[in-house]
């Protein structure tokens, strides 16, 4: 009996012996759906993790040659430490309790197959949170590049995983604080505030610790370019967020019974596509240059800005959203560069953009969409007869509540972090591990090896001739590193 | 004339330079070079073993210039160059017996730094 016929039959019979026989074809359709809606959010959680990918990609292009190796280094460790993190405490914070924090799920434990509303008793939801949460983290670290010491990836991920990262989440999505201003609920369908947000303020907070790498701002105070090693890297790595983000913006649907899900892709896409030429067309006009790495901010940025209004919004309204995001990175990437070091414009593309899109929700949400009309954007507000203009201003304002709330809360914690880091293991390396590069200073390897070793040691047989007085090659006839150098002998 | 061959820092290199085009001396060269010295070498530690690098990357500076103008450019290398520790770099000066502009033929030590604004009208 155990022996599967097919997905029909199997379904049928557990349905069968579940429920009485009479609705037996309906329920069947019924758990057929729900299977489907979790291969689709395990589908999504995949395609968001991938995106850890283009994390990588992006901010190895955008440092020097000699900080290459501890960006994968760093996406592992963290990617580590945030699940164990998100397993133990970080889950349950995020999970349904009270206002501030979820209470159940910690050391999250299995509660059952039943497939219900939620999706495989939380198991579903549980992965696909844990990749939201590592998604954020890392944004954090963009701002950080070529000059954080290790150490700081390591116990900030753990705040973050298990503390910083699921309080906004439970505040927005679990019917926290944010989900309740006065009766309405902050709309941020995908997360431009609950994860872009919330990333790129911690990375402020990082920053403002960390200040400038050395040699950004001359005598004078004026910025200097450090420009990145590899722009094709950006570019995959641009193209692996873009991808992973039809999971990220996609599966937040935590359904596929409507073409919602397929809704929400086409306005990522038609979000991205206008950020990029919303961004070309503004760094052409300032600069005159079309900046590689500025047009890889503006799809960030049309992605970031549409990831909040995805679900909420028509198909004309993602083009502008992703155009206005990619205009506001090109002015704030220059803007910022100004004052502090931001080396991939995380700053401008996670955060900016995604103050923009949670507003944008404001602006353009749709009553057939948000399903309230006095949820709905200003623009329905003023076009429409039957949506009431001051339901909707008041949405726009819950909505900026939202932003200056998790701003707020999470620079507040995360700047006591990263103090308690510094003043204890330190945040920043010293400035001799900076100008040789973290790569060989942390991880006692280059990322590039050829670059930098002319030519490995040949643990050769063959006699080595010495090369300085008395002195033979390589550290194995006693040439080592730290041994005092022979004198030459002193001949007249 | 005199050739100027510095071996220094990466870092030295930018003050270096700033100050050696105010005080007039915009031309020279710089290349990667990799050497060894007094200044222990790099260990790299790969999956566990480890390789040691004898050599470390520099920087070589190349100014030449007339003979008057020697003390005035290596001060200013020296100044910058210097931190103190091991690993400066050395400074090497060369005599040269000729110096030819390629463009236009001349000789001489008119050639060897940038013309003046005078020159190009």
């Amino acid at each position: 009996m155990t022996k599967r016929l097919g997905l029909g039959a199997a379904l049928a019979l557990v349905a069968s012996l579940a429920l009485p026989s009479i609705a037996l074809a309906q329920d069947a359709t019924e758990a057929l759906k729900l299977e489907l809606d979790l291969v689709w959010v395990m589908l999504a959680t995949i395609l968001v993790f991938f995106m850890q990918a283009g994390f990588m990609f992006l901010e190895i292009g955008f440092s020097r040659g000699k900080n290459v190796g501890t960006g994968v280094a760093k996406i592992f460790v963290n990617l580590g430490v945030v699940t164990l993190a998100w397993w133990a405490i970080g889950y349950g914070v995020n999970n349904a309790g009270n206002k501030i924090f979820g209470e159940s799920g910690y050391f999250f434990s299995f509660a059952g197959d039943a497939l219900d509303a939620v999706l495989a008793a939380d198991t579903g939801l549980m992965l696909f949170g844990l990749a939201f949460c590592a998604v954020s983290l890392a944004i954090v670290w963009g701002t950080t590049l070529e000059r954080i010491k290790f150490g700081a990836y390591v116990v900030y991920a753990f705040i973050f995983g298990a503390l910083i990262y699921p309080l906004v989440a439970h505040a927005v999505w679990a019917d926290g604080l944010l989900s309740d201003i006065g009766g309405k609920a902050v709309l941020d369908f995908a997360g431009s505030s609950v994860v872009h947000l919330t990333g790129a303020t911690a990375g402020l907070a990082a920053l403002l610790l960390l200040g400038p790498r050395l040699g950004k701002y001359g005598p004078d105070g004026k910025p200097r370019a450090i420009p990145g090693h590899s722009m094709p890297l950006v570019g995959l790595g641009v193209v692996i967020l873009w991808i992973g983000w039809f999971g990220f913006n996609g599966g937040s649907t935590f359904a596929t019974d409507d073409v919602l899900f397929a809704e929400v892709m086409l306005n990522t896409q038609l979000a991205v596509a206008a950020g990029i030429v919303g961004a070309a067309l503004i760094v052409r006009l300032k600069s005159r240059a079309l900046d590689v790495g500025m047009i890889g901010n503006g799809a960030i940025a049309g992605l970031v800005g549409i990831t909040a209004p995805a679900g909420f919004v028509e198909y004309w309204a993602a083009p502008v959203i992703g155009f206005l995001a990619g205009v506001l990175v090109v002015y704030c990437v220059l803007a910022i560069e100004k004052k502090i070091d931001d080396p991939v414009g995380a700053l401008s593309a996670h955060g900016a953009a995604g103050i923009w899109g949670t507003l944008a929700v404001g602006l353009f949400a749709s009553p057939r969409l948000t399903g309230d009309p006095g949820a709905s954007g200003i623009w329905y507000g003023l076009f429409d007869g039957d949506v009431a203009f001051g339901g909707t201003l008041g949405q726009l304002a819950v909505q900026a509540v939202g932003v200056v709330a998790t701003f707020v809360a999470v620079f507040a914690l995360s700047y006591a972090a990263f103090y308690a880091i510094k003043q204890t293991i330190g945040l920043r390396v010293t400035e001799e591990e900076e100008l040789a590069g973290v790569d060989i200073a942390s991880h006692g390897m280059y990322g590039y090896p050829e670059q930098f070793i002319p030519q490995p040691e040949y643990p050769s047989t063959i006699p080595v001739e010495p090369h300085v007085a008395g002195t033979p090659v390589g550290t194995a006839a006693g040439h080592a590193v730290g041994a005092p150098v022979p004198q030459r002998p002193t001949s007249s | 004339m005199k050739k100027i061959e510095a071996y220094i820092r990466h870092e030295a290199f930018e003050p270096i330079r700033a100050e050696l085009l105010e005080k007039g001396f915009p031309s020279l060269s710089i290349g990667e070079v990799k050497g060894s010295g007094r200044q222990k070498g790099v260990v790299e530690t790969y999956r566990g073993s480890s390789l040691t690098v004898n050599v470390r990357p520099k920087l070589k500076l190349e100014v030449v210039v007339e003979d008057k103008d020697k003390p005035l450019v290596v001060e200013t290398i020296l100044r910058h160059a210097r931190t103190g520790d091991v690993g400066d770099g050395k400074i090497f000066v060369l005599d040269v017996e000729e110096a030819i502009r390629i463009r236009t033929g001349e000789e001489g030590e008119e050639v060897l730094q940038a013309h003046t604004a005078a020159e190009l009208a």
